[in-house]
């Protein structure tokens, strides 16, 4: 569009830009920079706000619930993210072969990634019913007495971590397949020819190799799970007695239930700063363990 | 059934081989004890992920009375289809479909033109501040939804959106995720064609609908595909807009079932079965599309 005269030209960037900076200004943007300003403020939505400066900031640092609710996420972390990694890393390198009927398993995986959390939840509710559901009965057949799950409030966060890790295997397993199948099969067969075992082949070359992979799928996995909240509202609503209780929980229940629109704002501020320095951490981390060809 | 997605060629044959350990093809028995192994294992697995699923299938079919027995009937003997009527009486699920079916097409159809036109003017268009803007729009993607919630609620109340198909549709229509899918997916197409057109007097807009958007179509019906899915299973933001049962979601609504029928599992199961199916059989017609999403960008709806 070199030739085209100048004022023309901004029309054209105006048409194409507009719609979509204008929308983002208004949702994103605006909302972004409002929820910082909110997090010096007091407000019902009923009354005029009242600055209260860093008042929520300190509330928040002596609130009992607030740090709870950060134990639990990082206990929910703690559980959920070595579990889902490592099983589907397990999951893809069973799947990555040409076998037939492979396609059907593969898809097995997938369903429930795509099924909404709100169903998947209450599913698992249901399974994991002390007295009439099919997970404790199963269990007895072992010879295993089921706990109470969500009734229990030591078991309850194990409960939403089995669920979790049940739902996203398939997500990070897609992950890892298209990451086995990058790696170059003459590196496998040149370590057969000189003598390396089954996992010495897998553990100081595929796992190596597919180091950015995990990489990835780990700071995806590290970034939802802090954000972890569907399955905790449905399944326990932060139960029993408060021992599932998460922080954008908190977030909701603040904004939703008590009107602290002040404080609902600060907790997701302080939910962003942990996150963002996860990810940096991570990112900075990397070169100890991470290999690019 | 994910058949396209990775590339199942040649490498990931005797990956998968070398991994098993054999490298022969000659039929052994130590092979064929493997295979059997493996396809037990696989079975096991995949049963462990398919139950949930059956078990849901089988409650919703079950009459109110067997549902809660003890030792739990995975069969469903005699099985009717009562709870779908009864569901359908106490609770207006046809309208929450259409709803939720309604709010997630013209999000995708909304996000999929906003986002592919600031996504050219990104790709194609000098001006000035276009690098800047461009890294305030990937700044965005770092900042958790949680964030905007609060402030976003308090806007739509104020704009009286509240319980209005708009709140619930217009903040999924302005992505930065989308523009910058993309844009990046622009930048790999050759501007030579462009060019050609240009010299013949097509007008920016006329290059953008008739030449870049028809080469897009992958990236387009992955962005597709991936904003449905976001906005059909969507829970936080509906759940904060959407409280009337005319324009509530079947998410939401499957929650307030929950809170009502605590007990009555027939039905919430019949619930989750009309909100889980449609979406799985969509996802059975094009899920290239999402395995190609998620392997490339950590896509997650």
């Amino acid at each position: 569009m070199a030739g085209q005269k100048g004022w023309k030209r901004s029309m054209w960037i105006a048409f194409f830009l507009l719609p979509s900076f204008v929308g983002l200004l208004i949702f994103t943007f605006i909302p972004i920079f409002s929820s910082l300003g909110l997090t010096l403020y007091q407000w019902d939505l009923l009354t005029p706000p009242q600055f209260v400066g860093l008042d929520n900031f300190t509330k928040l640092f002596g609130d009992p619930t607030f740090w709870e609710s950060l134990t639990h996420t990082l206990f929910f972390i703690a559980g959920y993210i070595p579990l889902v990694m490592v099983l589907a890393l397990g999951v893809a390198l069973l799947l990555n072969r040409k076998l037939p009927g492979i396609a059907i398993f593969r898809t097995a995986f997938f369903i429930p990634v795509v099924s909404a959390w709100v169903a998947v939840a209450l599913i698992w509710q249901w399974l994991l019913n002390p007295q009439y559901g099919l997970f404790n009965y199963m269990l007895s057949f072992i010879g295993i007495k089921g706990p109470a799950w969500l009734f229990d409030p030591q078991w309850a966060m194990p409960a939403i971590i089995l669920t979790s890790v049940w739902k996203d295997i398939g997500f990070v397993m897609v992950m890892y397949l298209a990451g086995l199948q990058g790696i170059p099969q003459e590196y496998g067969d040149a370590a057969s020819i000189d003598g390396a075992s089954s996992w010495q082949r897998f553990r100081y070359i595929t796992l190596p190799l597919l180091s950015p992979t995990t990489f990835f799928a780990l700071t995806i996995s590290l970034i939802n799970s802090f954000q972890v909240f569907d399955q905790v509202w449905i399944m326990t609503g932060g139960g029993p007695a408060g021992a599932t209780t998460v922080l954008v929980e908190q977030i909701v229940k603040n904004a939703f239930s008590y009107s602290n629109m002040g404080y609902a704002a600060a907790i997701s501020w302080v939910l962003f700063i942990i996150v963002f320095s996860v990810t940096l951490f991570q990112t900075r981390f990397q070169k100890r363990w991470v290999t690019y060809d | 059934m994910i058949r396209e997605a990775p590339d199942v060629s040649r490498s990931s044959t005797s990956t998968g081989e070398n991994l098993a350990g054999g490298k022969v093809r000659s039929i052994t028995w130590s092979g064929v004890l493997r295979t059997v192994l493996l396809y037990g294992v696989l079975t096991a697995c995949a049963l462990f992920m398919i139950v949930p699923f059956l078990w849901m299938i089988s409650t919703s079919l079950k009459p109110q009375a067997f549902v809660l027995v003890s030792p739990p009937q995975f069969v469903p003997n005699p099985a009717t289809l009562d709870s779908y009527r009864q569901l359908a009486e106490l609770f207006p699920v046809g309208r929450l479909f259409i709803n939720s079916l309604f709010v997630a097409l013209v999000t995708t159809a909304g996000q999929l033109i906003v986002s592919s036109m600031a996504a050219y003017a990104f790709a194609r268009m000098e001006f000035r501040g276009r690098n800047a803007l461009f890294v305030v729009y990937l700044a965005t993607l770092m900042i958790p939804f949680q964030v905007t919630i609060t402030p976003l609620f308090i806007v739509m109340r104020l704009l009286n959106w509240i319980d209005t198909y708009q709140g619930l549709i217009l903040p999924g229509v302005f992505t930065t995720f989308g523009t910058f899918l993309m844009r990046q997916f622009f930048l790999t197409l050759p501007k030579e064609l462009e060019e050609a057109a240009y010299l013949d007097g097509a007008s920016p807009f006329t290059i953008f609908s008739r030449i870049i958007l028809p080469l897009s179509k992958p990236a387009l019906a992955t962005l597709a595909v991936f904003s449905f899915m976001g906005s059909w299973n969507a829970f936080l933001w509906p759940l904060f807009t959407s409280h009337n049962i005319d324009v509530m979601t079947l998410p939401v609504g499957l929650a307030t079932l929950h809170g009502r029928y605590l007990t009555q599992w027939n039905l919430v199961m019949a619930g989750a079965v009309i909100t889980i199916v449609p979406m799985a059989i969509f996802f059975l017609l094009v899920q290239k599309y999402f395995v190609q999403g998620i392997a490339t960008s950590g896509l997650k709806g």
